[in-house]
Parts: C-alpha cells; structure tokens; sequence
C-alpha cells in the first residue's frame, strides 16, 4: 500500500483533461499497490482551490493546494520546487504527470531534483513487486517498449489520451501549501500566444481534420477548415510541407516531429502519408483519405480511401457531413 | 560564444524495425544510423549562432560505446569544432543515468549555452537536457521553435498544446530544441576532411546506478489493410454512410 502523487495540470485556471487521464491513472496504481491515497498537486493563483472538487471525483483523496500570483503562468522552476519539497515529505511511490506541454517540462526536473528514475509517455502501468512496469511507444511509435523502472519511488508521465478519465468519487481533502521559490536563475514568459479560438487542441479532439500539399495553396485551406466545422468539435492539423510553406503554424503540425495524436476519427485531405506523417497518426481509431493518386501511401492506413481531386471531394463531405448531423 | 550540443546516434526514422533475438533490441542489421533528428537541429542552431557571431566554439558530446564516434565526426564534419565521446558498453533507456554522465562532464566546461534535441527517436523520451540543466543548476528551456541569444540572455518561442510563449532566460542555460529553429545542413565534402583532424576525446562515462531497463520490445499490431470504397465526389454518401453505420463516429 503506497500514495501516489500526480500533477493536476491546470491553464488559464481551468483543469485540462490530462489531468483527469493522470489522476486516472494515479487511482489505477495507488489501487494496484494494495489501496494506497492519492494525493492531486493544483496550482494557480487565487481561487484556484476551488477545482478541488473535481479531482475529488476523478479518485483524489487529498488535494495540495499552492496558490500564489506568480502561478497565473507555467512558472516551471518554482512548481517543480513546490511539487519536490512535498514529494521529499511525502514517501510517495510515485509521482505521475501527464506527457503533456508542462508534464514533459515537469518530469525531468522532478527527476533530477528527487534523483528518481523516470518514465516517459506511458500508455500502460502495472506493479511487479518494488518494480513499475510501464508500456511506453517508442521509435515514435514504431516500437513498443516494456520498462522495468527499479527503486521505492518514480516519475512517470502518462500519454494523453491512454486513460480514459473515469470517476471514482472521494471526499477529497484539501491542504494548503506554500509555494517554493525557485533556487536559481529562471525562465520569464513574456507573453502567451493563444491559437485559433474555438477549436480543441489536436491532443483533446475526438475529429481531427488535417490538410497537406495536395490542397495546392493557403486560401484553400479553407475547405479543410469548413469539413472542420460541419463536424462540430473538430480541430485542424497539417502535415509538415504545409507548415514549412507557412499555411498553417508549426503547432498544427501532426507526425513524428509535430504532434502525435489518437482522435476517433482522423481525416487526412490531400496528404501522401509519408512515413513521418503517418508515425503522428497511425492511432487513430478511424482514418478517412482524400487523395487523387490511388497509389499513395496514405491509403494503406486509410479505414476508408476516397480517390479524388480535393477541391471537388471535400466540399460534397462537408455538405453531406453538415445534413448527416442535422437529422 | 561557447556552446556544447548533446547528440544521440539513433537509427535512420525512415527505417522498417525488427525485433531482434533477444527480444529487447531491435536488429540492427541493415539500419543506418546519425545524429537524432531533433539533437541533428540543435547542432545546426549552435552553429549559426556561432557563425553570425564571427567566433566561439561547439563542442559536441556523446553517450555510448564506439559506433557513437561516427556520429560526433558527422557532427564535426558539420562544423563543429571538437567532440568529447562519453564511453558507455550500452546506452540505458535511463534518461537520468545519461543526464548525469553528461552534467558531471559539463559542469566544468565553461559553456554559455546548453543543446539537447527535445527527444531522441529511439527513446522518445525528452528526459535528458532538462534533467541535465537540473543537474548544473542553470535554466531549461524546453521544446523551443525560435531561438535568438545576445548580451548575455537567450530569447525563445516554445509550442504549446494550441499556443505560444514567448520567454526570456539568462545565460548559461540549457535550451532543448524542437522542429523549426534550424534544419540540419549537409556537410561539405571539405568538411568531412576536416573533421578528420578534429580533436576526439574519449573518456569513460559516469552513469552511475542503472534504474530504468528494457524488459521487452515488440511492434504494435499493424493496422488493417486500408481500403478505398470509390472515387471523385460520387464516393461522398458511401463514406459518410460507413462513418454513421460501421465506424460510428458521425
Ligand atoms: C526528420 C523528418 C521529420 C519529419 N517530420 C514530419 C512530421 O512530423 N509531419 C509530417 O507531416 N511530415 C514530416 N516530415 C516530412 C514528410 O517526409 C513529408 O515530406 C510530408 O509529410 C509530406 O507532406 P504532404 O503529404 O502534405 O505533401 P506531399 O508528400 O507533397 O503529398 C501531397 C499529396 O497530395 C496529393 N494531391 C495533390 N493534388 C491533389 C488534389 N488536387 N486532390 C487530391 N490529392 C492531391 C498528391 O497525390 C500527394 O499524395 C518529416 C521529414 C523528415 C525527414
Ligand atoms: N546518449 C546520449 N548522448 C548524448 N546526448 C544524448 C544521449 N541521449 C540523449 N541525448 C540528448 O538528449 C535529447 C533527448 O533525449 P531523450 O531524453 O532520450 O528523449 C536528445 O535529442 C539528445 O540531444
């Protein structure tokens, strides 16, 4: 019987849902190690107490609460300081964090302050004795490895999307902590860039709609915004020689050295499906192609290929998308 | 300015995997190896800082047994001025054992700025330059597109889940790079004579205790064969039709 520690990541003062999946997980192995508590690190500013709740419900039974101005911002240094001074008084067995943004920050310095072993982007976590055992997606994805982290204690991040948040209701506790200041020299965040507004982030979305070259220029990226929105809740990705051209951000950017995503349905608009591509997607549970030349590569993974011009095939699927959801 | 780039040798990301006997390595027969894509950007980053500044030095650094000095010389041939192999019979999916074979080297070196490339291909793991920057006790600065440094601070964009920050950190630091800072140049067929002369140290590596193994690799279930169900817009009700009635996503 061990507690566990897990991150509850929170931005712009709103829980995100990597942190649901990471108290999920947190629950799992608490659980498996004989019925241990698990105890949700939240930081903000002021008020920030209040999602509490929340975590309680996802399987926390005890909230760390550090509230404190500088906590508006992902202040990096002094969280991964306040986080490490409560996990060296609190004989955790581990420290879970979702491999997210500020989970893939996070991690390695709890490691190093905490001299941990640490586990990356795990989809699976068993206990084996005073061993985790953990499945981690390698080789971006083209290997799966099995890791035996050794040792009472360890950081792990888990892969957004892996867990699926459910709720286990506790009455969480809440306990107030004091942030600690960051021991050495810092990071400053002059300003946040905020994205498109009203659309999901690519690792949260259930309907990724993503454009490549085929869609010839910029302005055409238009249809692939439109299938987008007959969706309803869907966010947009590119492959990488859209963004290298600047039709789209590099935060768009799904693949090996974009983002890697596992939406229920993924559809891929004048895309070839490149391998490098392909190792950012390849999980999704439905993949949908449009593409004209019958022999690319895309359609090997397709669930459903249609052979076609894009200008022509995606308007009729946004139009037939749109009177689908309508009825 | 004085800058040391950490650099894997991983295999070619184009590559198809097997496993191999043991079951927990792949084979690596036939694969062709070089610098990690993401560490294969930092060296060029920490070569065009050097160059628009008109001087300095990159040394570049290396955890491994020896097939890793092919890829510090690849590195040199780059431009990089000298390299420094850290001896190791096998590199452990340990991301802090590495770190610390790499900061105890480090510490020493004088260096303003610190690259790592944010996670290597093999391990896919982005654990070893911020856990190496915790180590020396300078500034990380993670999964950065943009970078500029002048006068003694560094300016960097980094990618979030669907936005931006902008940062600013004093240096020495240690800034781990992601995809749009710099693609790595070709090195020129006088830069690979010259790096021929580079100076290579070598000398042991101090990983210390082990904590993190390889239990098993195997490859994920492949996915079913695609399939196309027609073509041009005519195509269009039947997809949709699959998506409500088979795939259940609409
Ligand atoms: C180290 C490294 C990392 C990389 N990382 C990534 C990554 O993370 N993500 C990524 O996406 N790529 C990545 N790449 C690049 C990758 O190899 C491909 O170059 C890229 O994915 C191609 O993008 P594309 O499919 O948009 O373009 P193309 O390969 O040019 O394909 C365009 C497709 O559109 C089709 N087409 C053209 N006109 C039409 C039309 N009118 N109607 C229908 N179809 C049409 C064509 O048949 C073609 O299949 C990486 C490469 C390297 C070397
Ligand atoms: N064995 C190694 N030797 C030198 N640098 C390394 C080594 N392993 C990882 N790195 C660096 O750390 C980065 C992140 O690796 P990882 O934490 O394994 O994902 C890589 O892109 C390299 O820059």
């Amino acid at each position: 019987m061990a507690n566990v520690l897990v991150f509850a990541e929170t931005r712009g003062g709103e829980l995100r849902k990597v942190a649901f999946e990471a108290v999920t997980a947190a629950r799992q192995l608490a659980d498996a190690t004989g019925g241990g508590e698990v105890h949700a690190f939240l930081a903000g500013p002021a008020g920030i107490s209040a999602k509490a709740e929340q975590l309680g419900k996802h399987g926390a039974d005890v909230v760390i609460v550090a509230e404190s101005a500088e906590f508006a911002q992902f202040a990096r240094e002094s969280i991964a300081a306040t986080i490490a001074d409560r996990a060296k008084a609190g004989a955790y067995r581990a420290i879970v964090l979702g491999f997210s943004a500020q989970g893939r920050d996070l991690g390695p310095r709890l490691a190093a302050r905490l001299d941990l072993p640490i586990a990356s982007d795990v989809t699976e976590i068993a206990v084996e004795g005073d061993t985790l055992v953990v499945k981690h997606p390698a080789y971006a994805n083209k290997v799966t490895t099995t890791l035996a982290v050794s040792g009472p204690s360890a950081v792990i991040s888990v892969r957004p999307s892996a867990f699926t948040a459910v709720e286990a209701p506790r009455s969480a506790k809440t306990e107030t902590v004091s942030a600690s200041p960051a021991s050495g020299a810092t990071v400053t965040v002059k300003e946040v860039i905020e994205g498109a507004k009203g659309r999901p982030d690519l690792g949260e979305a259930q309907v990724i709609v993503s454009g490549g070259r085929g869609l010839k220029s910029a302005e055409n990226f238009k249809l692939v915004e439109e299938l987008a929105d007959a969706f309803g809740n869907a966010a947009v990705g590119a492959t990488r020689a859209v963004t290298d051209d600047g039709w789209r951000p590099h935060s768009d950017q799904i693949g090996q050295t974009g983002r890697q995503v596992s939406p229920q349905l993924y559809v891929a608009i004048g895309i070839s499906g490149a391998i490098q591509h392909i190792a950012g997607m390849r999980t999704s549970k439905t993949i949908v192609a449009i593409n004209k030349d019958k022999e690319a590569p895309i359609f090997k993974v397709a669930d459903y290929g249609i052979v076609g011009d894009v200008l022509e095939v995606v308007p009729a699927l946004t139009a037939a998308v749109r009177e689908a959801r309508k009825s | 300015m004085k800058i040391a780039v950490c650099i894997k040798r991983t295999p070619d990301s184009e590559s198809r995997f097997k496993i191999a006997p043991s079951g927990v390595a792949i084979d690596e027969t036939g694969l062709k190896f070089d610098i990690d894509d993401f560490a294969g950007y930092a060296v060029e980053a920490a070569l065009q800082i050097n160059e628009k500044a008109g001087g300095g030095e990159t040394v570049v650094y290396a955890v491994g047994p020896d097939n890793v000095q092919e890829t510090l010389r690849k590195a040199m041939s780059m431009g990089a001025d000298r390299a420094v192999h850290l001896k190791a019979d096998i590199v452990p999916p340990d991301g802090l054992a590495i770190a610390k074979a790499l900061a105890a080297e480090l510490k020493e070196g004088g260096y303003d700025l610190v690259l790592f490339g944010k996670q290597a291909f093999d391990s896919s793991a982005g654990v070893v330059g911020t856990a190496t920057a915790e180590l020396l006790g300078i500034p990380a600065v993670t999964a950065v597109s943009a970078l500029s440094v002048a006068g003694g601070k560094g300016d960097a964009r980094r990618e979030l889940e669907g936005a931006a920050e902008l940062v600013e950190f004093p240096l020495p630091a240690v800034v781990t790079i992601d995809e749009g800072v710099a693609r790595p140049r070709y090195p020129s067929l006088k830069g690979i004579m010259a790096a021929k002369k580079k100076p290579l140290e070598t000398k042991p590596a101090q990983l210390g205790a082990v904590r993190v193994t390889m239990k098993k690799m195997e490859l994920p279930p492949e996915r079913p064969a695609g399939r196309i169900i027609g073509e041009g817009p005519a195509a269009v009700a039947e997809l949709v039709r699959l998506l409500q009635t088979e795939a259940k996503v609409l």
